[in-house]
């Protein structure tokens, strides 16, 4: 858990005043609605189809259960009762009126809530592994460096008003949960040679409209010049860019027109003169940043309790969900705890409030009052003691967040897509629904093994498409919804883009094609664990096109 | 951004204008009377693009009571109501295709396994 300090409840508090009196001015038409626009903007507020959406930030996806209590009530006091967990660890209601945005940024801003940097031209909510803290695999926690990142580039004059918005991730793990290759800045901790610890520095990945995996420009930055590279990178960006054709605008094109290493001569360059300067890390603001992070105090517990091999043995549906659902922690006896929010029929990364009021209470008996929001649009409990399982799983059962599909077909993440966004072409719950239901099965979904479908409405890619295993992309044609489908992309420390798979295809179609493509892999694969990416990695897709395209 | 009023308009049936209510984001459209409603039906029908433009003039004029108005097809339905004209003012008019927030609770214990 991260303790804000009194200069971000301030900071937090004075927007809300100052936004209320934004949209007195609106309602009462002193503002124009040009005018009011990009200051809405700035606090997270959109206007979609049929209603005003409100993003709020959940900063490297670590919430407390006070927070998600205050999430619980935004929606029931302020919306219909229900949120929306997005890709980039943030949650969005849908439904929330003009007049009401200032209440509800008050209620928020009480619990340290916020939607300053969900929107605009500006470094938006900087993300990490969902796990930072607890994960085995990490070197340290991630968090720590997407804090000091936050405060740096929070109302930064300079990076204020970039050419577009701008994203970052950070990881610390051998296993990149945070997909830091398809962000603005990536950034990368481990360790060299020498043993020490610093950054690989990547730069230019993105999805949208075109799409690009990051290109590394550093492979190792010392800890101290981290504030300084990254200000430098911005600098050159801001300097380089395309403000002129909104398209073009994106660092990921000025680093492709430039070249990675011409880009990183520039940024070397402007950082000569600052590296040493007031940006240089002291090792002593790290650490009290650090020690803004508090871990519970652990029990000393045993991995593997008995009344969890116990009820592993004699409940095969607690084994099942334990092997899917509960990963290994740092600390021995203790469990991360993965809530699914991909219910079978359900709208990917949705969860009611009393959902929320009761996951808060379960994190409060079961993990320490903590939870985190990852961008597979799921919930995770950090701190869970093993011997809690059992139990835990019973409790979060009847909340209906315990389905045993993590990282499973029906694990889909997926955009709001036309049903609520202003942007689409298309509809992405309901075929996320839909693929819900055809792979409701959970043995052949385990069968399958690890197999991410991502679907997102329109080319800005918000559902990750290009990354999916199979990525699902809705575009318009003479007024009508079609997918086009691609296969094997991935998000992971080995990123890459999918490959089109052929022609798009219509709304009613879409789930047979997928049903279809996953009906070869099975005939495909050269043995039981040669997983859906390796299967097409090896084969290549013309195998697939061939079956999808004879039969429809 | 360029004025709506300045984009060229192609009317090739009939047309309403929509936009969104200020206070709450609503849809809304225009009526015959220079006035707002949330009901396609009460809507002001047009053919023709002079009298698109003028009505659109009308309701960007009116910068309070809804904002981002727009040109939005409709198709005439045997009853002689208008109708939303594509899938997106379809979903405008009448809401999202998928039910609000999660489904009712499915526990995966008794789901088969
Ligand atoms: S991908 Fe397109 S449709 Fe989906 S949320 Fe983003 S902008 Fe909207």
């Amino acid at each position: 858990m991260y303790i804000y300090d009194e200069f971000d409840r301030t900071l937090v508090a004075e927007r809300v005043a100052e936004f209320r009196d934004q949209v007195g001015r609106r309602i009462s038409g002193e503002l124009t609605e040009d005018e009011f626009k990009p200051l809405r903007l700035m606090n997270g507020v959109y206007l979609q189809l049929h209603a005003y959406m409100l993003r709020i930030a959940i900063p490297y996806g670590t919430l407390s259960s006070r927070q998600l209590r205050m999430l619980a009530h935004v929606g029931r006091r302020y919306d219909r009762n229900y949120g929306h967990f997005t890709t980039r660890q943030n949650i969005q209601f849908n439904w929330i009126k003009l007049e009401d945005l200032p209440d509800a940024m008050a209620d928020l801003a009480s619990a340290g809530l916020h939607g300053m940097q969900t929107s605009g031209n500006c470094v938006r909510n900087i993300t990490t592994d969902q796990w930072s803290g607890v994960a085995p695999d990490e070197i340290e926690d991630a968090r720590i460096w997407a804090e000091l990142l936050r405060q740096h580039t929070t109302l930064h004059p300079e990076f204020s008003f970039l050419p577009r918005k701008f994203k970052i991730a950070v990881t610390a793990a051998a296993q990149d949960r945070a997909a830091v290759k398809v962000h603005d800045i990536g950034l990368r901790l481990h360790r060299n040679g020498a043993g020490e610890t610093g950054f690989e520095v990547l730069v230019g990945g993105g999805l949208g409209r075109t799409p690009f995996i990051a290109k590394s420009i550093r492979p190792f930055l010392p800890k101290r010049d981290v504030l300084s590279y990254v200000e430098a990178i911005l600098r050159v960006y801001n300097q380089f860019a395309r403000r002129d054709n909104l398209y073009k605008s994106r660092i990921k094109i000025l680093v492709h027109d430039l070249g990675a290493e011409a880009f990183a001569r520039e940024v070397e360059a402007e950082w000569q003169h600052i590296k040493d300067g007031p940006l240089a890390l002291d090792p002593a603001v790290v650490a009290e940043i650090a020690a803004r992070f508090r871990y519970p105090e652990y029990a000393r517990l045993d991995d593997d309790p008995p009344e969890l091999t116990q009820l592993r043995k004699a409940d095969r549906r607690f084994d099942a969900w334990l092997c899917n659902a509960v990963t290994n922690h740092k600390v021995p006896g203790y469990a991360i705890v993965t809530l699914s929010l991909k219910p079978e029929g359900g709208a990917p990364g949705d969860a009611t409030s009393d959902q929320m009021d009761a996951i808060a209470d379960l994190a409060d008996r079961y993990s320490f009052g903590e939870i985190r929001v990852g961008h597979d649009q799921n919930l995770a409990f950090p701190h869970v003691a093993q011997r809690d399982l059992p139990e835990l799983w019973r409790a979060l059962d009847a909340v209906g967040v315990a389905t045993p599909n993590v990282g499973l077909v029906s694990d889909i993440i997926a955009c709001p897509g036309l049903d609520y966004c202003s942007l689409a072409n298309a509809r992405a719950i309901p075929v996320a629904q839909e693929l819900t239901r055809r792979f409701r099965d959970l043995d052949l979904a385990r069968d399958l093994g690890r197999l991410h479908i991502n679907i997102s409405g329109c080319i800005n890619a918000c559902g990750h498409h290009h990354v999916g295993h199979i990525g699902i992309l809705g575009v318009e044609k003479n007024g009508e919804e079609f997918y086009q489908i691609t296969l094997a992309g991935r998000a992971d420390e080995r990123a890459e883009l999918g490959t089109l798979l052929g022609p798009a295809v219509p709304y009613a179609k879409v789930a047979d094609v997928v049903e279809e493509v996953v009906a070869a892999y099975v005939e495909l694969r050269e043995r039981p664990n040669e997983t859906f990416i390796e299967t097409v990695k090896r084969i290549g897709v013309e195998p697939f096109k061939e079956r999808v395209y004879a039969t429809h | 951004m360029t004025s709506p009023l300045e984009q060229k308009l192609k009317v090739t049936g009939p047309v309403v204008i929509t936009a969104n209510r200020l206070g709450d984001g609503a849809v809304v459209y225009r009526t015959r009377d220079g006035n707002w409603s949330t009901r396609l039906d009460d809507a002001a029908v047009v053919s023709t693009a002079p009298a698109a433009r003028e009505l659109l003039a009308g309701a960007v004029a009116d910068g309070l009571s809804a904002v981002g108005a727009y040109v939005a097809p409709v198709q005439i339905g045997p009853d002689g109501r208008p109708e939303p004209g594509n899938l997106r003012e379809r979903i405008r008019c009448t809401g999202p295709t998928v039910r609000c927030g999660a489904p009712a609770v499915a526990p995966a214990i008794t789901i088969g396994l």
